[in-house]
């Protein structure tokens, strides 16, 4: 048989050519940089002070840099907990609901246990969180295993919910009245959550945040429950048919889910408010689910993930105090990122070859 | 006169050709064959000329100029109507809807005009069929005519069947040759993909021969017989594998069905009262035409699906009721029927093979590392699987997922074990390994149930042979009773013997 | 009693129609096989765009223009990842609400940050063709707007998806897109086209609320209207008459609220209460209706040849 002249062609490929991976991220970033430059160029600032003030200064002061911390963790909780569901082919988006779940629970039992000494307030505060935030995700988990009913949409409508129980609780019962705004009163002192770092905003909740990373990491990839939901994510049929109970494992791992964003309201309100306001959260669920993505739902790449949209958020409060650009720049920024990496790691899938 | 010719067309899936310089030409108003084993290429070649591929390199002519085929578009233009291995209906749509899908002039639909016209064309072409009739209430058969006449209709003047014999029966085979006589006779030409060499014989001019992806040749059909083509289609003789063993040992009866029903998906019966017994050291070869119940048999006997009457009792212990891991722990093991519902593609190798077994490779809940890969890497020496265990499995081919799967279950040494379609997609070589370790179990002591639509791999493989019709058994045999014309009579549902 | 109900039965109108503009659009998408979660965040920038062109060019047609204008690209943007990029559908979706809804609070900010009062502008004024007929005047006056949503768009989409042959492909492809590419019609075009058309009614639903309802833009401006728009598509059926039939009941119980708080009915029951009804009878209605929706069955699936 005669040969015929070799071509070079795109093919698609299971094995990604190793260099595609570090150079996601970094085309990634660039991609996103250049597309909120328009936004920049639109607020009449420059945009490379502004990305100098976005991203280079906030690590500059140890003021700066550990506030980055601090933004950081309420988004590793909640993109742990996106994690946890969506590793299971669970959709959980109800992470925000979830998140003041745990928020009232930490309010109303912060501010009843003035008698309490911290060592045992602290871990109530915690765990009832936890639980809140549970309870909260049992009924669209319910729903999806006994009615199949999508759980996409009822965990977004669990949210709305949410968030007029939190608004009837502080233009109501909870109300301090000696306050113009609609909050409520401060949480006792013992329940509130102690900083790591003397005159800073840095605290406990920051240590809870890393804890739930670990238990994300050995739970995927050290437990047999953790195989059990990737199996039951990756290939529900497959699953099954290895006599896995499909059900019981997404609903547990839809109430982990649940429960480590109720944590997430816990360190809002015992670390940084110490009071349930409405606007604890200006999207944390929403963005947890960002981050699980980025994170490929995997625990380093989830705290990293978060780190960097820690940055982000802590940035972007620099740009808006320094050049007055609108603070929403980092959100813009993070959906972009999102965005741009979805297109990006298409590139994986193909290689070059000469045929 | 030739209405298609395609020359040397060339086609990589990934690096893997499909089709390696092939050359096909089409008369008019024949029929040819296209006849190879699973995966020589012959759908590719078709889908090719139906535009639902791009060739990488060659050329196609039709009716003797060159043309470019981009998209189906392109091909419905040239008058080329194809009927998929997997219908392109639309189910919750009625037939005349589906007939005119991408057929119509008109923006606003004129259901009555179109209703009418589907029925005068169905009448025209003897395909009987109600254009108002919703496609999922329709018969396999039934349904394979609405692709037809959806060809027709738009004026196809080259009909191209892949595989239309696969979900039929033999009545309604018999129906679809005349259609195809009668077609042919009024000018049509039909390109008849298959790998069935009697359908071949009997209804083609001329037949063209693909094996791994290269055209053999053209040959007139009455110049050929069956042992002819076999070996041209063939690279080798298919079965190396030895049924006959000396002697089978004193064997007892291991499992026993009684009145086995059961439902499928929808909820409609697919098993019907079914009493069946294997015994230690058989295989139990379970014949029939693909989908009368064979899968729900499959998934009922390893406890996937749930039983709605009946028993399923193995080596004296009542199954039904309990979960599909307690089947697995009791003794009973399954291939699954499609491979990529056996295994997830995104996990390793070791994490697949110790999936169904992870109670014995964990430890108050924490998984052993150490012994998932030390078992992995056993069964890969012991199953030649082509693998490494960290591999994913969605990069391994067809022959080593099945390899995988095999290990999982067999490594168990369970007591039955369920192969249904256990070869289907193999190349030769895998599938040959894959029935030498089915005979394996057998002369280890286990009892095999083999469900299959080759009939060819039931008789050279069963000891006895079971014959599944509409949900029923419809006949026992022994081995050596079994004859093809027999079994086929059989899974026509024609007789019925017990 | 009797003008409690006539009252609410004209809110309930004017409630539901951004609601039932929204779902008509996710029908369209979601009939081609592509979940919008885009959604909520085409509403929110549809909101702003509107208010925010309205007021630069004082005039609330040319507003309304805009945003629809600014749903189509929206909606060919989730195209871009849903269709060509097969991407998952859930976080793409997501993506863009979370995107659309910064970039227009970016915008709001720079535009009105730092103005003391909320900024507005004059709102669509209501019509009513029935003047002089005593009761049913108060159901008639409302916005020309919900007039052509109810009359016009959702027969309209009924009459496409059903009548015509564009309305066929859609169909066929949110069903089997094989079935449509091996038909010789593109699967691309369609999906592409039903993401735009779909983007421009949701984001006309959100003009509707800062041109018509409110005269005004917010944060709080959509708050979880498009979430509600896809719960009422599934317990609609797919079909634009039974998701008409979803959105007077979400708008009714909303409408109640309205009415029972306009009253100053001290309640034993906070208002919130009422505020969370639709959001609690939008999901048991979801129980009930799910148990027979028949979903597209190439929903969420991405198409590729090979």
């Amino acid at each position: 048989m005669e040969t015929t002249k070799k071509k070079l062609r795109l093919v698609k490929t299971n094995n990604p050519s190793f260099w595609t991976k570090p150079l996601i991220p970094v085309l990634a970033l660039v991609g996103t940089f250049m597309l909120t430059s328009g936004l920049i160029l639109w607020a009449k600032a420059n945009p490379f002070e502004t990305y100098y003030y976005f991203l280079i200064a906030p690590l500059g002061s140890r003021v700066s840099f550990l506030e980055i911390l601090v933004k950081s963790t309420p988004l590793m909780l909640t993109g742990v907990a996106v994690t946890f569901a969506f590793a299971t082919g669970y959709y959980n988006i109800g992470a925000e609901g979830q998140l003041y779940a745990g928020a009232i629970a930490a309010a109303g039992l912060g501010m009843a246990m003035h008698a309490v000494p911290a060592i045992l307030a602290i871990p109530i505060m915690i765990i009832s969180g936890f639980i809140a935030g549970v309870a909260w995700a049992l009924i669209p988990a319910l729903l999806k295993i006994k009615l199949a009913v999508d759980e996409v949409v009822t965990t977004l409508l669990m949210n709305s919910i949410m968030a007029y129980i939190v608004s009837a609780l502080l233009n109501g019962p909870w109300r301090d009245p000696n306050s113009g705004w609609p909050q409520s009163q401060e949480i006792s002192p013992t329940a509130m959550f102690f900083k790591i770092v003397p005159r800073s905003r840095l605290n406990l909740g920051f240590i809870v945040a890393l804890v739930t990373v670990l238990i994300l990491w050995i739970v995927m990839t050290r437990t047999s429950f953790g195989l059990k939901m990737r199996a039951v994510g990756l290939g529900k049929p497959a699953a099954h048919f290895a006599g896995i109970n499909v059900n019981k494992t997404i609903l547990i791992a839809a109430l982990i889910s649940g429960g480590i964003a109720g944590i997430a309201g816990v360190a809002e309100v015992a670390g940084i408010q110490f009071h349930l306001i409405g606007e604890l959260s200006p999207g944390y669920g929403y963005t947890g689910v960002i981050i699980a993505t980025l994170g490929s739902l995997n625990a380093i790449g989830v705290a990293l993930a978060s780190l960097f949209f820690g940055l982000l958020d802590a940035g972007a409060q620099t740009v808006s105090r320094a050049l007055g650009v609108p603070v929403y720049l980092g959100e813009v920024t993070q959906a972009t990122m999102l965005l741009v990496t979805l297109g990006m790691l298409l590139l994986q899938r193909y290689k070059i070859r000469r045929i | 006169m030739n209405v298609v010719e395609m020359n040397a067309i060339t086609k990589y899936f990934g690096e893997m050709v499909a089709n390696d310089h092939v050359d096909f030409d089409l008369r008019k108003g024949e029929i040819h064959a296209l006849l190879g084993e699973n995966g020589a290429g012959k759908t590719t070649l078709m889908r090719i000329l139906y535009g639902l591929y791009k060739q990488d390199s060659g050329g196609v002519q039709i009716n003797g100029k060159a043309v470019q085929i981009n998209s189906p578009k392109d091909s419905i233009a040239n008058n080329i109507g194809m009927v998929t291995q997997h219908f392109a209906l639309v189910p919750p749509m009625t037939v005349a809807e589906n007939v005119i899908l991408g057929h119509t002039n008109r923006f606003v639909l004129d259901y009555d005009a179109a209703e009418s016209s589907v029925a005068d064309a169905a009448r025209k072409y003897g395909l009987d069929i109600n254009p108002r009739a919703m496609v999922r209430h329709l018969s396999v058969g039934q349904r394979q005519r609405v692709e037809i006449l959806k060809a027709l209709y738009r004026n196809s003047r080259v009909l191209i069947l892949d595989e239309p014999t696969a979900v039929l029966i033999p009545q309604e085979v018999d129906v679809l040759f005349e259609t195809l006589r009668k077609l042919v006779d009024d000018g049509l030409s039909v390109v008849f993909i298959s790998h069935k060499l009697d359908e071949v014989t009997n209804i083609t001019n001329r037949i063209t021969i693909l094996r791994d992806g290269k055209s053999i040749g053209t040959v007139d059909t009455c110049d050929m017989s069956h042992n002819q083509l076999a070996a041209l289609m063939i690279r080798q003789a298919s079965f190396h594998v030895n049924n006959k063993i000396a002697e089978i040992k004193k064997s007892r009866s291991l499992l026993n069905i009684k009145s086995l029903s059961a439902l499928d998906d929808q909820g409609l019966p697919a098993l019907r009262d079914i009493n069946l017994t294997v015994h230690t050291g058989e295989i139990l070869g379970i014949a029939g035409v693909s989908g009368n119940g064979q899968k729900q048999l499959a998934e009922t006997l390893c406890g996937v699906r749930n039983c709605t009457e009946g028993e399923i009792k193995l080596d004296g212990i009542t199954l039904n009721g309990k979960t599909a891991g307690e089947f697995t722990t009791s003794g009973m093991g399954r291939i699954p029927e499609d491979r990529l519902e056996g295994v997830v593609g995104e996990l390793t190798v070791q994490e697949n093979l110790a999936l169904e077994h992870l109670y014995q490779f964990s430890n108050k809940g924490f998984l052993n590392h150490k012994a998932i890969q030390k078992h992995a890497n056993e069964l890969i020496v012991q199953y030649q699987i082509k693998a490494r265990p960290g591999d994913r499995i969605r990069t391994l081919s067809g022959g080593n997922v099945q390899k995988v799967l095999l290990a999982r279950v067999l490594s168990t040494q369970p007591k039955i074990v369920i192969a249904p379609q256990p070869t289907r997609g193999l190349d030769v070589g895998a599938a040959d390994y894959v029935r030498q370790q089915l005979l394996e179990q057998r002369n280890r002591g286990a009892g095999v149930i083999l469900i299959s639509e080759d009939l060819d791999e039931i008789l050279a493989l069963s000891d006895r042979i079971a014959v599944m019709y509409e949900g029923k058994i419809v006949g026992v045999l022994d081995a050596s009773e079994a004859n093809p014309e027999r079994l086929g009579l059989l899974m026509s549902g024609a007789v019925k013997e017990m | 009693m009797e003008v409690f109900f006539i009252n609410l039965i004209a809110a309930t109108f004017r409630v539901s129609t951004p609601i039932l503009l929204a779902a008509i659009g996710e029908t369209f998408t979601e009939r081609a096989g592509i979940l919008n979660l885009g959604i909520e965040g085409i509403m929110f920038f549809g909101a702003f765009v509107g208010f925010f062109a309205a007021d630069l060019s004082g005039s609330l047609w040319f507003g309304l223009f805009l945003a629809v204008i600014s749903g189509v690209l929206s909606g060919l943007l989730m195209g871009l990842f849903s269709v060509s990029l097969g991407v998952n559908q859930h976080v793409s979706g997501l993506g863009i609400t979370v995107l659309l809804t910064g970039l227009s609070l970016f915008g709001f900010r720079l535009q009105y940050g730092g103005r003391s009062t909320p900024p507005s502008i004059e709102p669509f004024q209501q019509i009513n063709p029935f003047a002089n007929i005593p009761i049913l005047s108060t159901i008639t006056q409302q916005y020309l707007l919900t007039y052509i949503t109810f009359l016009v768009i959702v027969p309209l989409a009924g009459w496409i998806l059903y009548r015509t042959r564009y309305g066929l492909h859609i169909r066929a492809v949110g069903d089997n897109p094989e079935a449509v590419d091996a038909a010789g019609v593109n699967v691309y075009a369609i999906r592409y086209s039903t993401l735009a058309i779909g983007g421009g009614l949701i984001a006309a639903g959100g003009a509707f609320l800062s041109l018509a309802q409110l005269g005004a833009f917010s944060h709080g401006i959509v708050s979880g209207r498009g979430w509600v728009a896809i719960a009422i598509v599934i317990f609609g059926n797919w079909i634009p008459l039974k998701v008409m039939f979803g959105a007077l009941i979400f708008g009714g119980t909303y409408a109640l609220q309205l009415r029972l708080q306009a009253m100053g009915l001290k309640l034993p029951i906070p208002y919130e209460t009422f505020l969370a009804l639709p959001y609690v009878v939008t999901i048991i209605a979801l129980v009930v209706a799910g148990r027979n929706a028949s979903y597209p069955a190439a929903l969420l699936k991405p198409y590729r040849r090979e």
